[in-house]
């Protein structure tokens, strides 16, 4: 759907790697531009028209996030530069001084590095305990998450939805039992926000990160939301300007009230302008309606492919926009250069999930994920091309 | 070179590659190599005697452009000196980098001629060869 309103795709491209970035539409770039060419200035700062007006844009499109994501207040949204900063703020501005030495934080094995590392640092630098929560199938059930659980477990942290599957973790379930356990539940929203409709209060979500880019808008941009009560005792991990409301020589320094305490320097303007333009645009047509598109999508690449025996596909079963694949006795990397041949882009590797390969014993897949860009017509180009890949070596040696 | 005949010679050594498969050997220099830019993941080990190299071998999931460079790199550096594996070395990384290189000592390392049209596939050919790099950069560290 709406695809002329996306200016790159009237060049000769397919692009299934929207779990990697999405493509922009005109309204981005034009509010992205508009920013550059009509009323460039620093927000927060000057009493003149153009500076008043981007203070009002910016602010306009925290209120557009606290609005798609159903937070309370505007207060609880802080604009960072993606999804990892969003997730390293988190650990390292509140968990580093609310978690004790031996208190428990849950992950996956199926989680992005962003998910990972950054618990891994802490768990160095304070002495907290990583702990997996097993998978079933490669999937969180409620259950295991239960039965992970100790008297020190402190913390979940979860990919809503995964970026190698793509399968929708029971968030409502796992947000209902952390509230019951007094347990903060940390989501990372990087593949989920874009695609559905995602309710903070109602899923329980103590802290949700996620990125712009991959949900229409510019790169270098993205949202850390936090209930109000727990970013009041964030700390900062950046200091200097914008968040100080004083300080003097002899060193008593005061910093201003949320959210501004934690957007210290000049953020990234043009950047939430045009994530608020992507906003708009996805609200316009309906989160439940991308969603369902998606799925059609790959209920419709199922069909087609159904007789194709070399293709082994990882995640048939799950009722989502994403397609993990191989073709049988090829590299993945082999297949993408193969594809990229016709201009098909699809992304090949471990997809930044390097322990998953512990638990789904295949190392690398080709990931094809949908957007609402996405037709029937690509679907059966790319089905007509693996048709013909047993001449895949003609190509990509 | 028949683009034909080039393609089935990568071919089979992406299929039937030179050496593969490790060995439980203390007397061998063991590298892995991952690739930065992509996936591929190789472990290849040398066995290195009175500066000339005796045996290699390698294991791992690689692309077909890396897993048959890295057959060919080991049928050209076997039974080669050190000094000699390094001239065959600098050669190719100047072909793959389009500045002056010697042909005659590149074997069947000159099929990888036409890899600089392809940039992002030029980490994959010069795979086996950071190995290398990372050899000698052990043996002359000891």
């Amino acid at each position: 759907m709406n695809r002329e309103d996306f200016p790159i795709l009237k060049n000769e491209l397919i692009y299934f790697d929207n779990g990697a970035t999405t493509l922009k539409p005109q309204q981005v770039i034009d509010a992205v531009t508009d920013y550059y060419t009509n009323y460039t200035a620093n927000a927060h700062r000057g009493d003149y028209d153009n500076s008043l007006k981007v203070d009002m844009m910016y602010e306009e499109t925290r209120t557009k996030v606290k609005n798609f994501i159903h937070a309370n207040s505007e207060k609880e949204i802080i604009f960072t530069s993606g999804a990892t900063d969003s997730l390293n703020r988190i650990v390292f501005g509140y968990m580093k001084y609310n978690l004790q030495p031996g208190d428990e934080v849950l992950i996956t094995k199926a989680e992005h590095a962003s998910n990972v590392l950054p618990w891994l640092e802490l768990e160095k630098e304070k002495g907290i305990v990583v702990k997996y929560i097993p998978l079933e199938n490669h999937l969180v059930t409620l259950e295991n998450v239960k039965r992970s659980i100790t008297e020190h477990t402190k913390v979940i942290s979860l990919a809503q939805v995964t970026n190698v599957l793509g399968d929708v973790r029971p968030i409502f379930e796992i947000g209902e039992f952390c509230r019951e356990n007094n347990i903060l539940l940390v989501v990372d929203g990087a593949q989920s926000v874009p695609h559905m409709e995602v309710d903070v209060i109602k899923l329980n979500i103590d802290f949700l990160a996620f990125s712009a880019h991959k949900m229409l808008g510019p790169t270098g941009v993205g949202v850390l939301y936090g209930k109000e009560e727990l970013l009041e005792k964030m700390h900062p991990t950046s200091f200097g300007g914008g968040m100080n409301s004083t300080f003097t020589s002899d060193k008593i320094v005061e910093y201003k009230s949320l959210p501004t305490r934690l957007e210290a320097g000049t953020p990234n303007i043009a950047g939430v302008i045009g994530l608020g333009a992507a906003i708009d645009y996805l609200t316009n047509i309906g989160m439940d309606r991308i969603q369902e598109h998606e799925k059609h999508l790959k209920q419709y690449f199922l069909e087609k492919a159904k007789d194709m025996n070399q293709l082994v596909i990882y995640n048939k079963d799950l009722d989502n926009g994403l397609i993990a694949f191989n073709i049988d006795g090829v590299f993945s990397q082999d297949t993408a250069v193969y594809l990229n041949h016709y201009h098909i882009c699809v992304r090949a590797g471990n997809h930044c999930a390097k322990i998953l390969k512990e638990d789904l014993l295949v190392k690398n897949t080709c990931r094809i994920s949908f957007y609402l860009y996405n037709t029937e017509e690509e679907i059966d180009q790319l089905i007509e091309v693996l048709k013909n890949s047993k001449d895949i070596f003609q190509i990509v040696l | 070179m028949d683009p034909k005949l080039k393609r089935e010679i990568l071919l089979d050594h992406y299929q039937n590659p030179t050496n593969r498969g490790l060995v439980e050997d203390d007397s061998y220099i063991k590298i892995n190599t991952n690739n930065e830019s992509c996936i591929d993941n190789l472990d290849i080990m040398y066995k290195i005697e009175n500066g000339k190299i005796i045996d290699i071998r390698f294991d791992g999931e690689a692309c077909a452009i890396s897993t048959s460079a890295t057959s060919i790199m080991i049928q050209s550096f076997i039974g080669k000196t050190k000094e000699e594996a390094l001239k065959i070395l600098e050669n190719y990384e100047n072909m793959l980098n389009e500045k002056e290189y010697d042909p005659e000592v590149l074997g069947d390392l000159n099929l990888y001629q036409d890899i600089y049209k392809q940039p992002n596939r030029k980490k994959c050919a010069f795979l086996p060869f950071e190995s290398f790099k990372k050899v000698i950069e052990k043996i002359e560290e000891k």
